[in-house]
């Protein structure tokens, strides 16, 4: 009822009536001085406060001091950005130009190729088992550097949960706006994560029915990389790249919903933490027993076999489900906030 | 091959697993393990420590079934044990002063993220002091990088956000310039581990090829290490990131995550490119004229801040200017002066950021200036902590910081220029003024007793803080008084490594 006839007392109308019957027109309470006393109040409160302990003589000459100032600071942040365009320029001329002076790129005399390069590329195969070099040298002659960057990605997971995970129906106890709360436990700060509909919604048509094509086909691909990599192009990082690409183009798809009967935080968790513990475990024994002079008791099998390079085959399969893994979270989590 | 050589190994690797189990593991379990691996890994640096005095000499340790050139290797001699050895207590130190911020601060389902990012920062602290590779190096300060951008984060407030924003922004600059820095090395040298790259650049020197990327390569390294150790012009990420983290945070990023870097630096320094090349491109002189710039206006903003927080992260400015100052002497007095001041600011540093948590109640609300007043009769313990730390800051003998400054001074009288002499006396003292004029400023002012009127109650300290507390304190006149034998494990280490 009220609304109706706030509406009504908005039209000409009934301003019109209104100027006929003689009333005066309402006038909306000036609160501008209130404020200003109020503002006032505070800043003598606060240097009253402030009066013990340093002088704060606040003149007119000193407001056009300031004034001046900000009119300075806004000359020198020019300077500013001029002197550090000027050094960027710089410094990539100068990477530019120290390009002229490096031993040319793929010419046979270069440093690079070494004794270091001949032995990967002339024993490599010998003695790891593996036709690909390239996954030779990063899981068995620098085994260790690769575990490091296995668990760069667990890191950066693990960030990304801290920065964004949000369960459904629990208060976040993060105050984002810490200036505004000083006594600190007032529950009315904190906001209560609520499900969004928007998390459930499906791709239309046209990509479900794709996505029902490819999906198999992109996992099936995914494993092949991973399984494939001793002996092609591939290994562990590209081919969980490709198992998490499918992972995300069936969410895209299907929703979340959907993705949580056969993936949720859960399995998240058990094949993660499984598959960097295995992982943790094989090389620690790779290293342990290359350093100290052990046999290794894994075979190499023969060359070109599927099943050959003895412990490369189940490394490159644990990175490939920690990296496809790891794509997943980082979806998920920047697009929901959970799994 | 003697089994105490697997050690640092098995130290790393523990640490590392560490992290993907405590991922699955209730916060408070999360803490048992973390609070054993530290201890452990400890335990295994005094060992090796033990071992390498023995012995005399440092020794390799190949990861995985080849040798040198061709894969993975750590080495561990005094030096790298020492360090091992001190980073370890540090942290445990600092994580037993502060774990009962840590549960306040922390919400409850990310507590054991915490952990991991402790335990995975001490695997790649670790890493970074005993790798023999540049490349291992590099992978280890990504994960140090993210696992400090985690530490700053983790309580969650607005501000740690943005300083974790700042920081990352920052350490990925220093990142990216040491991969292109490593990058050139690979392409002139060939190698990626230290020794054999050592060698072919001894060759390159020789011949005067290539001269012009070596140059640049060191470079984009220094730079790349300055700015994630927070060398001066590259400190703003860091009063922010020190001053507003939970309490182990601070204290373990301002004493130990820069020093890993540094460490790395000083690697690079003596068995990558070596003291005379490094004299002869003049990085030296460079990092010199920072380090000076640093020691005086780290101090100076330091005296600017009411934040007691932001004042302390200044002063580590300052304090990295010190270490670089004595990298650019580049005597070994000069370097064995920066490894000393590394444990004296870590010891120093984590005790008054343990100890300001402990008179402001872990509240940066209340680390301000004023509210601090009287604040060391509330809390008698983390007030003697400040005291000492403030003390072994500003250089009064019997404490940490005195011998480090002696030992700089002395190094300076090595010099061969006069003026380079003249003026590291200066700063040092001008320095030592501008250090008393805050450290002493807010002694005397969480000394001021209050008046009834505005009192307020004493807060209860728990066990673990005290202790904590008190164990630092003993560091940091252990580290004044008993200087003798880490010096000359210093020296000894130092000789090993050229």
């Amino acid at each position: 009822m009220s609304r109706i006839r706030k509406d009504y007392e908005k039209t000409k109308t009934a301003k019109f009536l209104s100027f006929v019957r003689g009333d005066k027109p309402v006038v909306e309470e000036d609160r501008t001085e209130e404020w200003r006393r109020r503002v006032e109040e505070v800043a003598e409160a606060d240097a009253a406060e402030n009066a013990s302990y340093l002088e704060l003589p606040d003149t007119d000459l000193q407001a056009d001091r300031r004034l001046t100032r900000m009119g300075g600071m806004r000359v020198m942040r020019r300077i500013y950005y001029a002197l550090a365009l000027l050094m960027c320029f710089l410094i990539v001329g100068l990477l530019i130009l120290n390009i002229a002076y490096m031993p040319p790129f793929g010419s046979a005399d270069t440093p690079a190729n070494n004794e270091v390069s001949e032995r990967y590329l002339e024993k490599g195969g010998e003695e790891t088992g593996v036709v690909n070099t390239v996954t030779g040298m990063i899981l068995q002659y620098r085994a260790f550097d690769t575990f490091g960057e296995t668990n760069v990605l667990f890191i950066g997971a693990c960030s990304v949960i801290i920065l964004l995970l949000h369960r459904e129906g629990e208060k976040d106890k993060r105050r984002l706006q810490s200036e505004s709360v000083s006594d600190g436990g007032d529950e009315s700060e904190w906001t209560r994560v609520t499900y969004n509909p928007e998390y459930d919604r499906k791709g239309d048509a046209i990509l479900q029915t794709i996505a029902k094509l490819v999906v198999p086909i992109i996992f099936l691909f995914g494993l092949y990389i991973l399984l494939n990599g001793h002996l092609s192009p591939g290994g562990g990082f590209s081919g969980g790249a490709v198992l998490g690409a499918g992972l995300i183009l069936y969410n895209q798809a299907f929703g979340f919903r959907r993705t949580e009967r056969f993936f949720d935080e859960k399995i998240y968790d058990i094949i993660k933490v499984g598959s960097l513990c295995l992982y943790a475990m094989v090389i620690a024994y790779y290293l342990f027993t290359g350093a100290n002079g052990i046999p290794s008791i894994v075979p190499l099998g023969r060359l070109g076999d599927i099943l050959s390079s003895g412990l490369i085959l189940p490394i490159n399969l644990l990175v490939g489900l920690e990296v496809a893994c790891t794509m997943y979270a980082f979806y998920a989590l920047f697009r929901k906030g959970s799994f | 091959m003697e089994w105490v050589r697997n050690f640092p190994f098995i130290a790393i690797m523990l640490a590392m697993v560490s992290g993907p189990v405590s991922s699955v593991l209730p916060g408070r379990y999360a803490r048992r393990v973390s609070f054993l691996v530290v201890i452990t890994s400890g335990l295994l640096s005094v060992c090796v420590l033990a071992y390498v005095l023995q012995t005399g000499e440092a020794f390799t340790y190949k990861m995985g079934a080849f040798p040198a050139p061709f894969g993975n290797e750590i080495r561990a001699g005094v030096l790298e044990a020492m360090m091992a050895t001190f980073f370890c207590f540090i942290m445990l130190l600092s994580l037993v002063g502060g774990y009962r911020f840590t549960a306040v601060d922390i919400a409850e389902d990310r507590e054991n993220m915490f952990y991991i990012l402790i335990n995975l920062l001490l695997a790649s602290l670790m890493a970074l002091i005993y790798t023999n590779d540049l490349f291992t190096g590099y992978v280890f300060i990504e994960i140090n990088t993210i696992a400090a951008c985690g530490l700053i984060m983790i309580r969650g407030w607005g501000r740690n956000l943005l300083a974790a924003t700042k920081y990352m922004i920052m350490s990925l600059l220093g990142s990216g310039l040491l991969l292109i820095s490593i990058a050139i090395l690979y392409g002139i040298t060939g190698h990626l581990l230290m020794v054999p790259m050592h060698e072919a650049i001894v060759k390159i020197a020789e011949q005067g090829t290539f001269t012009e990327p070596l140059t640049v390569a060191v470079g984009l390294f220094c730079v790349g290490i300055a700015i994630k150790s927070a060398l001066f012009p590259f400190h703003a990420w860091l009063p922010d990131a020190y001053g507003y983290s939970t309490c182990s945070a601070s204290a373990i990023l301002s004493s130990l995550v820069s020093k890993g870097y540094i460490f790395l630096l000083i690697k690079f320094f003596y068995r990558v490119i070596g003291a005379e090349l490094i004299h002869t491109i003049q990085v030296d002189d460079v990092l010199f004229v920072f380090g000076i710039a640093g020691m005086i206006f780290g101090s100076v903003s330091a005296i600017r801040q009411t934040d007691v927080g932001r004042m302390i992260a200044f002063s580590s400015v300052a304090q990295i200017g010190y270490i670089y100052m004595g990298f650019g002497l580049n005597t070994e007095a000069g370097m064995i002066a920066s490894i000393f001041h590394i444990l004296a600011h870590s010891a120093g540093k984590s005790l008054l950021f343990v100890s300001l948590n402990g008179l402001s109640g872990g509240n940066w609300e209340n680390m301000n200036y004023r509210k601090l007043r009287g604040a060391a009769y509330r809390n008698k313990i983390a007030g003697v902590g400040f005291a000492v730390g403030s003390l072994s800051m500003v250089g009064i003998p019997l404490l940490a910081g005195f011998t480090s400054k002696v030992y700089f001074a002395q190094a300076a009288f090595g010099v061969s220029s006069d003026v380079k002499m003249l003026v590291t006396l200066v700063a040092l003292a001008v320095s030592t003024i501008l250090n008393a004029m805050y450290f002493i400023g807010q002694t005397i002012n969480i000394y001021t007793p209050l008046t009834r009127a505005e009192s307020r109650p004493s807060v209860k300290v728990g066990y673990a803080m005290w202790t904590a507390i008190v164990l630092f304190i003993a560091v940091n006149l252990l580290l004044g008084i008993g200087s003798e034998p880490i010096f000359e494990w210093i020296e000894q280490g130092l000789a090993l490594f050229g």
